[in-house]
């Protein structure tokens, strides 16, 4: 909780690293900030690994054992590098009772990924939200950060494949 | 910034409003932007030009989310207002061609309709109206008026004293009054205290709290900044998940803009009073919204809640008096302080004063946001307001209170809502989300959805809710299949009355309640998938060998 501590120099010169740097010294490199660094990470690398998560405890001064703690706890964190495309599909109530299972399914049949994992090309990542609050328009989900509400199977399936492009 | 400047900017907001013909507004809250309002922006713009006298105008949530994009038509002239419903960017040239001239006919969204009359609108009265990223059109809509009076002419009793008379109770869920939560942290005698605002709205099916932040982000910094002053606290946080970008977006350019203004900061209004506010982003944690455990990730750690007491009005953020409210409790102060107390306890019921929003959604004609005010039944909520069940099915029940709610079926509709009788009819009012199901939706089912999300949930600090969530929706699932037996029916009721008694904190403690309403309502469903005989069982399904110890 000091910011008097040595800052280590980033892991590597990577310009992401800047990003990172910034949003820690906007809070003054004090631990307490530790949430809001690892968005930041993650924003800009797309994951965690356990790099980072070495430069960041070392910057803010606290143990990699809280880091660790704080990076796993937190459902929105991951530690595995996500696909190039992700759909996150909403399964909160709302969702659920309009259909998001028929979604998942369909999902999975077509391209062989269950809810969290990523296509063994590295195209597609399936992940489920807690509840997106776009209630209004369930059942709905998340491609590449465009929102899709009112879903059907087939119509989610047939918007995957045309961000996928041909490559599957 | 004194009342006279307000003024002035609002005068200037209004000026410049009428001298225009024609005002079109399109609601680009997260609902209607999934269904493509930017496009309709932007096709609006170019159909509009650079003609003065038309403005586009970006605004919040109307409300009516299954019919966006929404596009609001005012003309000054007439007064007139026309709504128009799904429009696309190619309808963009009709709208802005029949300015003047009689609407284009069948694009029109009625406004007649119960959803819009039967609502009374507090918190949202600027929502849909004003364009949240301009702090001059909240002030034009009277907005900081209520924190500039509070600074020059109200002691911090007196703001207790409003606050109390008004009859507010937390809008979060708990119900607590707000009156004397604030006055508890009032009370205490220390330089530094602090104020955080809840927006850690995780139960899945409800989004008042980013409608709110969507449309009038300015109107929760108003109210954050009187609960400081009347507190004495010097710094605010806004805890919102991070799965909400639109409204961390809008709520960063409402306090640059109200930093600008100086209505933040230092020496507000030329007093002596000082308050920053900063965002502190979630990561997906639903326990997070349990104010320990909420104060616990403001401050960077694992979002875990600890033992009350001390409850944070004693010990909060790194040990100092800290007052946590909701957001809708907090949009709700300045027009409580703008219009007085006991105009506001003069709406509602005798134990539940004021409006509350809540979220329709689920099988129901029209789904969105309404405020309506306390003591409304809830049959009116969902056959009037909300039209109804779509496609001939029969209403069969609403849920409530997200996770730690429960099922209302049909026979209790015609409670009045507010939270005292909704805790009788086996459910809490909670913070408004409201699914509605029709025959379709089994029950156990939805308790294992509601259990499922609760074990995973769960932050795993205290035995009974870590295991017993896992147990109850191990029990549940093998019901849910056919698989299940007397006995397991009523180990389920024995573990509910265990974790909900024996667990730490509101999570664990409310997780048993989905299961306990359905089973009292619903009890049918859950015996008619009943194994009659377990032996049986257990020789005709040699697929699941763990069943045979049972």
């Amino acid at each position: 909780m000091s910011a008097k501590l040595v800052k280590p120099p980033p892991p590597t010169d990577d310009k992401r690293w800047k990003l990172v740097d910034v949003t820690m010294r906007r809070n003054g490199y004090y631990g307490h900030a530790l949430i809001e660094t690892l968005h930041s990470v993650q924003d800009a690398f797309g994951y965690l690994d356990e790099v980072a998560m070495q430069y960041v405890a070392q910057s803010l001064g606290l143990p990699l054992s809280r880091v660790y703690g704080v990076a796993t706890f937190y459902h929105l964190f991951t530690l595995k590098p996500m696909g190039k495309h992700t759909c996150v599909v909403c399964t909160g109530t709302a969702c659920y009772i309009k259909g998001a299972g028929q979604l998942l399914e369909a999902v999975r049949d077509r391209f062989g990924v269950r809810l969290g994992e990523t296509t063994p090309d590295k195209q597609l990542s399936v992940l489920g939200a807690r509840c997106l609050g776009a209630c209004g328009l369930a059942p709905a989900a998340v491609l590449d950060g465009t929102v899709l509400g009112n879903q059907q199977p087939e119509q989610l399936v047939k918007r995957i494949e045309e961000v996928i492009g041909n490559e599957h | 910034m004194n009342i006279d400047d307000l003024n002035e900017v609002a005068e200037k907001v209004r000026e410049a409003n009428a001298a225009r013909h024609h005002c079109l507004r399109i609601c680009t809250a997260a609902g209607c932007q999934s269904s493509g309002a930017l496009a309709v922006t932007e096709s609006l713009r170019n159909a509009v030009g650079d003609n003065p006298q038309v403005q586009v105008k970006s605004v919040g949530c109307m409300g009516l989310c299954s019919a966006g994009p929404l596009v609001e038509v005012e003309s000054q002239a007439s007064q007139d207002k026309v709504l128009y419903q799904k429009v696309t960017p190619g309808d963009a040239p009709k709208i802005v061609k029949s300015l003047g001239k009689s609407p284009v006919k069948n694009l029109r969204c009625r406004a007649d309709i119960p959803f819009f009359t039967r609502q009374q609108k507090i918190v949202l009265e600027n929502s849909g109206i004003i364009d949240p990223e301009e702090i001059d059109d909240y002030i034009a809509a009277d907005g900081y008026q209520a924190l500039v009076t509070t600074l020059t002419e109200m002691q911090p009793a007196d703001v207790l004293r409003e606050v109390t008379a008004s009859g507010l109770r937390g809008r979060g869920g708990g119900g607590y009054p707000t009156g004397l939560k604030w006055s508890t942290v009032a009370k205490m005698p220390a330089e530094q205290k602090f104020v955080i605002c809840n927006a850690d709205e995780g139960d899945p099916g409800a989004f008042m709290d980013r409608g709110v932040l969507e449309s009038d982000p300015h109107r929760v910094l108003e109210g954050m900044a009187i609960a400081a002053y009347a507190v004495g606290a010097s710094r605010g946080y806004i805890y919102i998940r991070a799965e909400y970008p639109l409204a961390i977006e809008r709520l960063k350019t409402a306090l640059r803009q109200a930093g600008k203004r100086r209505l933040l900061g230092l020496n507000i209004c030329e007093t002596r009073f000082s308050f920053d506010i900063e965002i502190r982003l979630g990561a997906g944690a639903f326990v997070c919204g349990e104010e320990t455990a909420l104060m616990a990730s403001v401050q960077g750690l694992r979002g875990q809640p600890r033992p009350r007491p001390p409850y944070p009005a004693q010990e909060g953020l790194w040990g100092h008096p800290t007052l946590i409210n909701n957001v809708e409790t907090l949009a709700n102060i300045p027009s409580i302080i703008r219009r007085g107390g006991e105009w506001f306890a003069g709406i509602g019921t005798e134990n539940s004063k004021g409006t509350k929003i809540f979220a329709l959604a689920g099988r129901i004609a029209h789904t969105g946001l309404i405020e309506v005010p306390m003591g409304i039944p809830l049959r009116e909520i969902i056959e009037t307001i909300g039209g109804g069940i779509p496609d001939g099915r029969r209403f069969k029940a609403v849920q409530t209170g997200g996770p730690s709610g429960g099922c209302i079926p049909e026979s209790q509709v015609d409670v009045p809502v507010d939270y005292d009788t909704l805790r009788q009819a086996g459910s809490i009012m909670g913070s408004g989300g409201m699914i509605i199901m029709d025959e379709t939706s089994s029950m156990v089912d939805v308790a294992r959805y509601f259990m499922e999300f609760c074990m995973t949930e769960s932050c795993g600090k205290c035995v009974p809710c870590r295991a017993g969530t896992y147990q109850m929706h191990g029990l549940l699932d093998k019901i849910a299949r056919g698989r299940g037996t007397a006995a397991d029916l009523a180990l389920l009721e024995e573990l509910c009355s265990v974790v909900q008694a024996t667990s730490l904190c509101g999570l664990g403690q409310t997780a048993p309640n989905p299961v306990l309403s359905t089973l009292r309502y619903f009890r049918n469903e859950y015996e008619e998938l009943l194994q009659p005989d377990q032996r049986d069982l257990a020789s005709a399904d040699a697929a699941a060998p763990w069943e045979k110890h049972a």
